[in-house]
């Protein structure tokens, strides 16, 4: 059973994401780490880049193939993750501590789950 | 194994070259490099035992069984490579004039029609040198064809989740935004999500059919229809045309261009041994679009030319031209009676061993197959921690190459295993025994399989470390 951590919200495409004042943090989740396998590559866009919610932003390259992250809000990219493009094996470490980007001026979200309900979705996709 | 820069020395050589017969050419310094290359020096009978050693390592169709999912790993028939010998095919030159390779011109001219009438269409192009590079060459006709109706709006592309990955590539080089549809419950496109994404900006379908779970989609030619409704065009990935060839058509599917894998379904090497070809063939609103030079013949004269709003080249010269001869030998051998038998035999031979193999594996889909069949290993994977990749590797301890692994995406610990119809039933019954005899080790001692293959030159290879930290050229000095 994947760890799912209760103060987050999730993407029924397995981000996760959470709000400060404001700005949007975006990661993968433990489940998505876990399907994905070892991950040997990450894109990541620039700072200042705009990203639109539902549209890929990312994508992250394991053993077993390449997949499309998706942005779970419209707007501009405040900060990327730079340590993730020497080392992206931390996603498969700390998946919730290794963010991907950082979003501001955030004009459009997508519907979100809770923690409950994302893992729903998990065991779903599991059954 | 030592690398052919470790065995080089210094002033060793093959002496193969023969006396220079024509005029020496000087070029001018400045497109002369600073310092010559540092190729390895190396006699022929050591060049020769590299890479004897090297196939040795390996594993082609000429060593064993190799079921490798979606990429139709057939025989390839030794009269292929007689007829791709003949000093006519070889001994010529691309800018020789037309009228002393008429030969070669009607090759590619045969090879063109029979592709047609094997896929339905009424022109092609021989030019694309792979699958992918076809994809994109058929994907550049359908954006050429909304440009000159000035329908510019029609940026995207739809291709369903279960695609290979080179359909979205593709789609994505030739300009164009990709639009994903689920799959429904059969393995099919979902038609309500497909109406859903088609409208004034849809350029067109990608759509492989059979498609990448090895099951025909009984909605087809309401699938085209729907994307025809729309304004889009239905292009065809031929890479599973070995389940239909002879049978079906695409374009009698309601796709509008394709393309085929001469080094899949026609028999000419594929992998290692390649190089590739990847024909794309078009009905003919969009011949005028193909790139240049085609091929046509008037009074007896086979003749190159451009058509009206051609593309362009997208390769020099003819295509890997050799690659067409096997093809068409291919071809001609098999004729209208051996085609349509291939494929059902390819049909045929998939059902068998997934037959043999679904009481004990667990079938992605519980429906007869094409020419291939998706098995999901994540019921033995929860229940003795073996994994799709384990049972593959291990597979290569017994002298079979794997199945493709972890494809398609929408199926996990995905095992996607294609026979092909070149394969006898004593090879299918042995390599049934095998995938069986592997799933009693995995349930007996599960962990031994961790680390297979035990018995081959090579054990399990650190494949994460490869993708983080690839070693890709040679230190001069470090190794010596």
């Amino acid at each position: 059973m994947s760890n799912i951590p209760e103060e987050l919200k999730y993407t029924k495409s397995h981000e996760w994401v959470k709000e400060e004042d404001g700005v949007i943090t975006v990661g993968l989740t433990d489940y998505a780490q876990s399907a994905l396998g070892d991950i040997v590559f990450i894109n990541l866009p620039e700072e200042g880049d705009d990203v639109t919610a539902g549209q890929a932003f990312s994508d992250v390259e394991s053993v077993k193939a390449v997949s499309d992250v998706f942005s779970p809000v419209t707007g501009k990219v405040a900060a990327i993750n730079e340590e993730l493009l020497d080392n992206p094996a931390l996603v498969n470490e700390d998946p919730y501590e290794a963010w991907l980007i950082k979003v501001e001026e955030v004009s459009d979200t997508e519907e979100l789950m809770d923690a409950a309900a994302y893992g729903q979705v998990c065991a779903a996709e599991e059954a | 194994m030592k690398l052919l820069f470790e065995r080089s020395r210094s002033g060793r050589t093959e002496s193969l070259l023969p006396p220079c017969d024509v005029p020496l050419v000087e070029f001018d310094a400045g497109s002369l490099r600073a310092a010559p290359p540092r190729l390895p020096e190396i006699s022929e009978v050591d060049l020769g035992r590299h890479y004897t050693e090297l196939a040795k390592q390996t594993h082609g169709v000429n060593d064993g069984f190799y079921p490798l999912g979606s990429c139709t790993m057939k025989y390839n028939p030794r009269v292929n490579e007689e007829m791709a010998a003949l000093p006519g095919f070889t001994d010529i030159h691309p800018l020789q004039p037309t009228g002393t390779v008429q030969g070669c011109l009607e090759v590619l001219a045969k090879t063109e029609t029979m592709l047609c009438e094997i896929t339905g269409m009424d022109g092609m192009t021989l030019q694309p040198a792979a699958g992918a590079h076809g994809e994109y060459t058929g994907l550049l006709l359908i954006r050429r064809y909304h440009q000159s109706r000035g329908d510019t709006a029609r940026t995207k592309i739809i291709v369903p989740d279960s695609a290979h990955g080179t359909n979205p590539a593709s789609a994505v080089m030739a300009g164009f935004t990709v639009v994903s549809v689920p799959s429904n419950a059969e393995g099919g496109v979902d038609l309500d999500a497909l109406r859903a994404a088609v409208g004034p900006d849809t350029a067109g379908l990608m759509l492989t059919n059979p498609n990448t779970l090895g099951l025909f989609d009984p909605n087809i030619l309401e699938i085209t229809r729907i994307v025809h409704e729309a304004g889009g065009l239905c292009y065809y990935d031929g890479a599973n045309l070995n389940a239909i060839m002879g049978h079906v058509r695409p374009g009698d599917m309601g796709f509008d261009c394709v393309h085929v894998n001469l080094h899949k379904t026609f028999s000419t090497p594929h992998g290692g041994g390649g190089p590739g070809s990847g024909p794309v063939g078009c009905k003919a609103f969009l011949a005028d679009f193909l790139p240049a030079p085609r091929v046509d013949c008037k009074d007896g004269q086979y003749r190159l030319y451009t058509p009206a709003r051609s593309l362009g080249r997208v390769r020099t010269f003819q295509g890997n031209f050799l690659v067409v001869v096997r093809a068409l030998t291919y071809l001609l051998t098999l004729g209208k009676q051996g085609i349509p038998e291939a494929s059902a035999g390819a049909v045929l031979n998939a059902n068998y061993l997934m037959h043999k193999l679904a009481g004990a594996y667990q079938m992605a889909y519980d429906t007869p197959c094409m020419h291939e069949f998706v098995m999901t290993l994540e019921p033995l994977k929860a229940e003795t921690g073996v994994s799709a990749m384990d049972v593959a590797k291990r597979m290569l301890d017994f002298g079979i190459h794997p199945p493709t692994m972890y494809f398609p995406l929408i199926v996990h610990e995905a095992l996607m295993v294609e026979p092909t119809e070149t394969e006898s039933p004593e090879t299918l019954d042995e390599a049934a025994e095998i995938f069986l005899r592997i799933l009693d080790e995995a349930k007996a001692d599960g962990a031994s399989l961790h680390s297979a293959p035990r018995d081959c030159p090579i054990g399990r290879p650190d494949e994460v470390r490869a993708a983080r930290t690839p070693v890709l050229r040679y230190e001069f000095g470090v190794a010596q």
